[in-house]
């Protein structure tokens, strides 16, 4: 799996979780970006990614996602494991 | 006149518990036609999330909560001080939520010398607490008790002291217990039992709590969400009062009349442990006031038999308030039932193990409560036990008396027909039927069901496979296979029919049918299968015979229902008269 399809399907579970259907993602996307994403949001938004890609984050890692690229490239990471 | 306003809950939680995602969805629907239910929520860690959880909910079970949330952590200032922002709230519900997180921490930093005596003192706090608030306010309280937590520092050795915050935690919560016993107005919500049922791998997530505090998983909020609806809507009335009952498959292993009530699977041994403990728990029901009732596609006479002849069943028919087996549809049995108890359909909990009637009853009474039985019966009664489907805020002496006032009425009032609209049901199923031969895939099954079938089974011949394969090849014989599905699923092979073909005769060798597809016009449907065969073989008629058994009474009229007239000591069908019956089963091309 590369980059571009962990952030298209990544894109589909922000689009099912904030439910918008609009919303689209780059890997510059931060939260400020996305009005629905919130810190509560967030939370929904990691255990949908975490249940989509059969992948445990630490919480130290959680917390260091600075944006959607950030976030695929967690994903990457445990993935390859 | 003044008249009440009734509201009638459309969207009720039939199925499996809703998702975290689901319940936020609802946020974004219309509330505003909805009963407003006032609830203040107090917690040590984070409530946001369970706030939302809670009024997605509501939702769901037809009010709208409108919750007003304290900020983190004020539990004890807010209720202690008189003049806080909470009391001019006047909720009706107060909900308090502590964590054992944070009950944990309160432990460690107790002085050693206080430790044995820490969950007394926490008990002192909470009584003081709801009598403080009921000074000034009459709201229920419910009390979410207290997650089980192991710290691990004693190990099985924290049984033993009671300087183990282990042990201390656990005679809290029994603490709160006894404190709800003794103010009328507190309600406990047992997280304890939620979370032991869920497990704390499932119920609590250590990264999601290390960084934002919150101490259920997204997986298990929406469970504790529905308990807190739950204990409040019983404050409100809405209670299950009455569990209808399905028999074959559900109360016992077996279909009493194909196998017979000496063959059901019940007793200590084998898969029947698992029926007999469901009954068990049914009779604790009906003991603390639950009526009981049985709604069964069965003759009446056999089901009962099963119900005072078999040694091993814990539910005798004293038990039951209103006892229906017969073949008419689900629905309409259900509305009979709800006349006779003069209950609410949402008062109604419904078990039954086949799909197609839960779904049945789901379309055509929403309003019942139809749990989602799982598929294996070993896993029915702790499914069951695990939904706390009846809910209660109080309990009263008078219920046991009540199934014998109920099954009175219930001889008054005779069946009716109660309907409504099953032809659009059955039309919106989506029925397909598909025709085949006998092939070597569907031999075995065909045999196994002339072996087996008793109630819907003409004349009850019964075959081997090796027959079965002789009528295939035998050109004076025709085997006809039917099997079913729709919408919710796939039957399988369900009917079947042998015709014996002479120069003079087309005769109706064997007809069965399963059981679970009556009342569905599957009867009709085959009817025409064979008038077609029989046409196309250059056949002017057909003939039948019923033999009877003391099992397939419900096909006595078969042959007569289907058009054929009794002459010179048979069933006749004069083809040139026949009309097709209009069914709402299509023929799946194959």
């Amino acid at each position: 799996m590369n980059v571009n399809e962990v952030l298209s399907r990544v894109n589909v579970i922000f689009k099912d979780v904030l439910d918008n259907d609009s919303i689209v993602v780059v890997e510059k996307t931060t939260a400020p970006d996305i009005e629905e994403w919130d810190s509560l949001s967030h939370i929904q938004l990691i255990v949908a990614i975490e249940k989509h890609f059969k992948i445990r984050f630490t919480a130290g890692e959680i917390q260091s996602f600075k944006n959607v690229g950030e976030m695929c490239d967690g994903i990457l990471k445990r993935i390859s494991q | 006149m003044f008249v009440t306003p009734f509201f009638i809950f459309v969207t009720r939680m039939n199925n499996d518990l809703l998702s975290f995602g689901e319940l936020k969805k609802n946020l974004k629907k219309d509330f505003s036609s909805l009963p407003a239910v006032k609830i203040a929520l107090l917690g040590d860690s984070p409530t946001q999330l369970i706030h939302q959880a809670i009024k997605g909910y509501a939702f769901s079970l037809g009010w709208n909560a409108e919750i007003w949330e304290a900020d983190y952590d004020q539990m004890e200032r807010q209720v202690l001080d008189p003049d806080s922002e909470f009391y001019s709230q006047s909720p009706g519900f107060v909900v308090f939520f502590p964590s054992a997180q944070k009950l944990r921490a309160k432990f460690y930093s107790t002085p050693k010398e206080e430790r044995s005596s820490f969950a007394e003192s926490r008990i002192a706090q909470w009584r003081l607490m709801c009598n403080t608030l009921q000074q000034k306010l009459k709201s229920k309280i419910l009390l979410l008790n207290y997650a089980p937590h192991d710290d691990g520092v004693f190990g099985s050795f924290a049984s033993k002291t009671s300087l183990s915050f282990t042990r201390q935690l656990r005679e809290l919560n029994v603490g709160v217990d006894k404190l709800s016993s003794e103010i009328k107005n507190l309600f406990i919500v047992d997280v304890n039992a939620l979370q032991s049922n869920a497990g704390s791998v499932t119920a609590f997530s250590p990264a999601v709590y290390i960084n934002t505090g919150f101490v259920f998983s997204l997986d298990f909020l929406p469970r504790v969400a529905l308990e807190i609806c739950q204990v409040i809507g019983a404050a409100r009335g809405q209670i299950h009062k009455c569990l209808i009952l399905d028999l074959d498959n559900t109360l016992w292993g077996g279909i009493v009349g194909d196998d017979g009530w000496e063959n059901l699977q019940i007793g200590d041994f084998g898969i029947g442990k698992a029926f007999t403990e469901l009954q068990q728990w049914a009779k604790q029901l009906k003991e603390r006031g639950i009526i009981l009732c049985v709604c069964s596609k069965n003759d009446d006479a056999i089901a009962r038999e099963a119900f005072e002849k078999h040694p091993d069943m814990k539910l005798r028919l004293d038990d039951i308030a209103v006892f229906i087996a017969n073949w008419e549809t689900k629905v309409g049995n259900i509305r009979f039932i709800q006349q006779v108890l003069n209950i609410g359909f949402d008062s109604t909990v419904f078990l039954d193990d086949n799909p197609f009637e839960r779904n049945m009853v789901r379309e055509g009474i929403p309003e019942v409560m139809v749990p989602e039985m799982p598929e294996d019966p070993a896993e029915y009664l702790p499914f069951l036990e695990s939904l706390h489907l009846f809910e209660t805020a109080s309990l009263s002496d008078e219920d046991e008396n009540r199934t014998k006032q109920y099954q009175e009425e219930a001889k008054r009032t005779s069946v009716q027909a109660a309907f409504a609209n099953e032809d659009e049901f059955l039309e919106n199923l989506n029925m397909m039927a598909t025709v085949t031969g006998f092939t070597k895939f569907n031999i075995p099954r065909v045999a196994q069901l002339t072996q087996r079938s008793n109630q819907f089974n003409l004349r009850t011949v019964r075959y081997t496979e090796e027959e079965i394969a002789g009528v295939a090849t035998d050109p004076n014989r025709m085997g006809l296979s039917f099997s079913l599905r729709d919408k919710y699923g796939d039957y399988g092979l369900i009917s079947l029919i042998i015709l014996r073909l002479t120069d003079e005769e087309c005769f109706i060798d064997t007809w069965l049918m399963s059981c679970r597809v009556l009342k569905r016009g599957m009867e009709q449907f085959v009817m025409n299968a064979i008038a077609v065969t029989a046409r196309k073989k250059g056949f002017k008629k057909i003939t039948g015979e019923y033999i009877p058994t003391p099992k397939n009474g419900l096909v006595k009229n078969l042959l007569p229902e289907m058009g054929f007239v009794f002459s010179e000591g048979k069933w006749i069908l004069e083809l040139e008269n026949y009309k097709e019956f209009k069914t709402r089963i299509n023929p799946d091309k194959e």
